[in-house]
């Protein structure tokens, strides 16, 4: 649990959140983003997680974690109960996306939402050029193992942003090289985004 | 997995208490003396910040861990409470308590009338989960203790946490119900009320005043039965008994020829030896009756608690199904507390709390440790 193994994408979380806030991360897994958030950002933060063995890793480390569907997690919770909702790689995998969404910036006074880039060169190439359901770094299964019920690009996700009234507040693309900053829709195998409700 | 050395021998004790103006009901009527039979282990540290409370369910007793003298059983939860174990007695200092209602050292329908001098029988009061644990607040006033570490317990011993929360949140730091429920649903309503219809329905019950007489042994046993049925699974029955019948009988006659059946007798007449029924009459109905939250919302059930919350139910337990202790979740959520709660995998059904120790010890050990210590668990890396 030392500093150094910190993944790109949960450093770039890290950052997005401010010191001393309330995060519930939904789909939090074995709770290693949570476990950082509180011990650098002393953050108050609650976990849902629908893995029962990753249940018990994340009351190892100490965290509150609620098992649960992430489809219904969200629904009791009050209006702007939490400073950040965080959707690490979990929002590609719920049923009801848009629904999700919707509740987290409900609950959320910010979102923060990393998913994998569907239109990733390396998965384009595959799909147009091989004939073949991409399977990448970001996109690591095969299609009959893969949790993935929505597959959507970085394209795909900020123009929805567009069209629903939400805030893109920060943007972060990653490879497996780091950073990008160029094209990050061809170029990014990941995006992760910190939104809000411009209402 | 549990660690060898248990608490040892232990003994229950017995604190009574005379408020002034008497212990008030919620039913409004009152007991001038109350007396509760419970149970200790471990120390109180000096800032008498390290104690827990244990609570049964519906036929428990204080005998929560180590041995009694002579006995060759171990306390219902041995193996959750001890050096070393979930509720680890080298850190902790544990008490559990009976209920005011039973028959197990704790004031009752068996115990004595000052009025009269002879059992009460059906003149004890109606008595509420609610009841129950005011009662035990006085028996941690009687240590000193202003806020408890934690309540835990399964079944009605979960009612009884989820009681604390309500009637004292100043006084818990956490709460782990277990295998409970915020009401009862009709079909557990249902399945007491067979047991209670049983009871009164044994001719030697008569109106609940057979003491020194002989007792309704039949109908409680009865109860029992049916209780044991409903704390099994479909899975764990199949894979206890099967179909085996039992040897050397005759199968035709309507004695015991499968093994089911015999556990269940064994069982029920067993229990007549240590259980009173009319105890049982006024736990069950306690139970039935237990409903916090009423008819308000359910959002407003937990206000002003501020304690830790970890909820634990069990896959197969059909007498508390999760939905219902999902439903605890869902009233934490609605007040943004801490809340923890797991969805164990087990087959073993209402009795899983009594048996599923590995997860159990794992959820409460760490739960109970970042309470005690705060975040500051977190950074020191953890175990």
């Amino acid at each position: 649990m030392a500093n150094e193994s910190v993944s790109p994408d949960h450093r770039i979380i890290l950052d997005m959140v401010q010191p001393n806030a309330s995060v519930l991360d939904l789909g939090c897994g074995t709770g290693e983003l949570l476990y950082m958030l509180i011990r650098e950002k002393s953050v108050r933060g609650q976990g849902i997680e629908i893995d029962e063995q990753a249940i018990y890793r994340c009351v190892e480390k100490g965290l509150n974690v609620i098992h649960g569907n992430l489809d219904s997690g969200l629904t009791d919770y009050m209006d702007q109960s939490f400073d950040y909702v965080i959707l690490n790689q979990t929002l590609q995998q719920v049923r009801h996306l848009k629904t999700v969404l919707d509740d987290s910036l409900r609950v959320g006074k910010k979102v923060i939402v990393g998913f994998p880039n569907f239109a990733f060169l390396k998965a384009r190439i595959q799909l147009s050029i091989l004939g073949k359901a991409p399977v990448t770094e970001s996109l690591p299964f095969t299609w009959y193992e893969s949790p993935n019920l929505h597959f959507l690009s970085i394209s795909d996700f900020l123009s929805y942003c567009g069209n629903s009234g939400i805030t893109v507040e920060r943007r972060e693309f990653l490879n497996e090289r780091g950073r990008v900053n160029i094209l990050p829709n061809l170029l990014a195998q990941s995006g992760i985004f910190l939104i809000s409700t411009s209402k | 997995m549990v660690s060898q050395k248990g608490i040892g021998i232990v003994a229950t004790q017995y604190a009574t208490f005379t408020p002034p103006g008497g212990f008030i009901l919620e039913s409004g009527e009152k007991l001038n003396s109350v007396t509760l039979a419970y149970e200790t282990y471990g120390r109180l540290n000096q800032e008498k910040t390290n104690a827990i409370l244990i609570t049964h369910a519906l036929t428990g007793d204080a005998h929560a861990a180590g041995y009694h003298k002579g006995s060759k059983k171990p306390g219902w939860w041995d193996e959750m409470i001890g050096p070393g174990r979930a509720f680890d007695t080298e850190k902790y200092f544990v008490i559990c308590s009976n209920v005011l209602g039973g028959c197990k050292g704790s004031t009752g329908p068996c115990s004595t009338n000052p009025e009269n001098d002879k059992p009460y029988a059906l003149d004890f009061p109606i008595i509420s989960v609610g009841d129950m644990v005011n009662c035990q607040a006085l028996l941690i006033d009687n240590f000193g203790i202003e806020k408890l570490l934690t309540v835990a317990g399964g079944s009605m011993g979960g009612m009884q946490v989820l009681a604390w929360l309500i009637n004292h949140p100043d006084r818990i730091r956490s709460a782990i119900p277990i295998s409970t429920a915020l009401k009862h649903s009709p079909q557990q309503i249902a399945f007491n009320e067979v047991g209670r219809q049983a009871i009164m329905a044994d001719p030697h019950w008569k109106s609940g005043n057979y003491y020194g007489f002989p007792l309704p042994a039949r109908g409680l046993s009865v109860a029992r039965m049916v209780g044991h049925i409903t704390y099994m699974s479909d899975t764990s029955m199949t894979r206890k008994f099967g179909r085996t019948r039992k040897q050397e009988t005759q199968p035709l006659k309507f004695t015991p020829g499968y093994e089911v059946e015999g556990y269940l007798q064994y069982h029920g007449e067993n229990f007549v030896k240590r259980f009173d029924a009319n105890s049982y009459l006024y736990i069950t109905k306690a139970i039935d009756d237990f409903d916090p939250a009423g008819q308000r919302p359910l959002g407003e059930l937990f206000k002003g608690v501020n304690a830790k919350i970890m909820v634990i139910a069990f896959k197969s337990d059909w007498l508390y199904p999760a939905y219902q202790a999902q439903e605890i979740v869902r009233a934490c959520k609605m007040r943004g507390l801490e809340t923890t709660y797991c969805e164990v995998d087990s087959t073993y059904g209402h009795d899983a709390f009594l048996l599923e120790i590995e997860e159990q010890t794992c959820l409460v050990k760490h739960f109970l440790k970042k309470v005690f210590n705060g975040y500051s668990v977190l950074e020191q890396n953890g175990e």
